[in-house]
């Protein structure tokens, strides 16, 4: 089967290469009214060229694992349709910015996961097993604020996005600064003063700043930028707390 | 230096505000070494302060104002989003801290021809 | 680029700032008007504790504030790290915070 075939057919670019580096290669693929960005990779892959590596799981936007940059811009590949990112241009597709390339369209995560440890994002409970368990009210403000965050894909969209990670390969990007943010204000974690000390560091939460591209690009709506500045007013607090 | 995803007003503001920000600190020593003039070498000074009568310096040293009130009104701006409870508005916020900017330098044009 | 002490003084600085700038925007806005001469200029200044005061702690605050900005610019854009860029921030304070009190003083001692 080849796209010659089909009543219309749309130019693709795809990157190619591995962490030595690599260029754009030009296919031709079907285009239909709905397909999204992953429908497209699927097919230069199956009908193409199999040797094209790209990474996904789920197809329905819970997984996380299909990010890639599209026309320049940050996107979870599986529920960006095509027609929604293109304007009669060529449609390019191209590996996470900010991650060292693996192959092809798959980038190696570690560092992104190893800077949610580092931010402290890992939760530390506050009570064993066999303690009572402590109630938490849903309606009570910290609650609200850690709700904010938890909806969090670990995509990876919102780093590739970030100009300050871009500069400054030290510091820890929006995603794990907002699980940090989301721990400080989960009453079941238990030390926020461990978490704000984390997020001090040089490469913490004072590198940012407030493009807005982690808020502009989260697929699922989250507002990084906005737990970034609530994470910079808790320190500035606790900076003020230690000295007064 | 606009990649696509820098293509938002935030990102546009930030470019601003860190521009703003280098020139004055590039203006400021040679802000300071005229103003030493005034013991130094009065008369230099004097000489020097005369090239503001021309209509371009007058158009640049707007210029400076702009960018000392927009780099003012945009760090404001800052603060208050990083200090003071999240509002929703911070595109429009930052938009009004660049329209205060201008009508700073448009002030200033006003009272200097 | 910036730990937690670094952003205060940042900010704090910036804050020092903020009705000094406004300050110094309407003496401009005010002295313009007719052109400026040397002898006017310092008619206002020489001799006033209070324009020492107000242009000293200006150039202290701007000198601390500059030098972080241009610290972190220089860190991402020149990609400086480490020690060479902890030595180019304090020279740029104390250019700025050397240059900025010579002119201090030469407009409002004496």
């Amino acid at each position: 089967m080849s796209a010659a075939t089909d009543s219309k057919s749309m130019e693709v670019s795809v990157w190619r290469g591995d962490a030595d580096g690599g260029e754009y290669r030009d296919y031709t693929v079907p285009a239909y009214d709905n397909q999204t960005v992953l429908d497209v990779v699927s097919w230069i892959q199956q009908q193409q060229d199999a040797t094209l590596t790209y990474r996904f799981a789920c197809r329905v936007g819970m997984c996380g694992s299909c990010a890639m940059t599209v026309n320049g811009k940050p996107r979870w590949t599986c529920r960006t349709h095509v027609n929604k990112v293109t304007r009669g241009e060529k449609l390019t597709i191209a590996p996470l910015r900010n991650l060292p390339v693996i192959k092809d369209l798959a980038t190696d995560m570690d560092e992104f996961f190893e800077k949610w440890v580092k931010a402290k994002g890992v939760h530390e409970p506050s009570t064993g097993r066999h303690d009572p368990m402590v109630p938490v009210d849903p309606a009570s403000k910290n609650r609200i604020t850690a709700s904010e965050g938890i909806e969090c894909i670990n995509c990876a969209v919102c780093y590739s996005a970030c100009d300050t990670v871009a500069a400054n390969p030290d510091y820890l990007g929006p995603a794990a600064l907002q699980r940090a943010w989301t721990l400080v204000n989960d009453e079941k974690n238990k030390d926020a003063n461990t978490v704000l000390d984390a997020v001090s560091q040089s490469g913490g939460c004072h590198s940012c700043h407030s493009h807005g591209s982690c808020t502009q690009y989260c697929p699922v709506g989250l507002n990084p930028m906005k737990a970034v500045a609530g994470l910079k007013r808790a320190t500035a607090f606790k900076f003020w707390r230690k000295r007064g | 230096m606009i990649q696509p995803h820098r293509s938002h007003s935030l990102y546009v503001f930030f470019l601003l505000h860190r521009v703003s920000g280098l020139a004055l600190a590039l203006f400021l020593p040679v802000h300071f070494y005229v103003l030493s003039l005034a013991i130094t070498d009065p008369t230099s000074l004097d000489s020097f302060l005369k090239l503001t009568d021309i209509a371009a310096v007058k158009i640049a040293e707007a210029l400076l104002v702009f960018l000392l009130a927009m780099h003012l009104f945009g760090g404001l701006r800052l603060m208050a989003m990083e200090w003071l409870p999240w509002t929703d508005w911070q595109k429009s916020l930052a938009a009004a801290s660049l329209a205060l900017g201008l009508c700073t330098a448009c002030l200033f044009l006003l009272s200097v021809f | 680029m910036l730990d937690v002490r670094l952003y205060m003084a940042q900010r704090i600085s910036a804050l020092v700032m903020a009705p000094l700038v406004i300050g110094h925007i309407a003496v401009m806005i005010y002295a313009v008007q007719g052109g400026l001469t040397t002898a006017e200029i310092l008619g206002r200044t020489q001799g006033s504790i209070l324009w020492f005061l107000f242009y000293g702690l200006f150039v202290l605050a701007v000198s601390v504030h500059a030098a972080i900005g241009i610290r972190v610019i220089a860190g991402e854009w020149l990609k400086l790290r480490g020690f060479p860029l902890t030595v180019f921030s304090y020279a740029v304070f104390f250019l700025l915070l050397s240059l900025g009190l010579r002119a201090v003083m030469a407009v409002t001692w004496s």
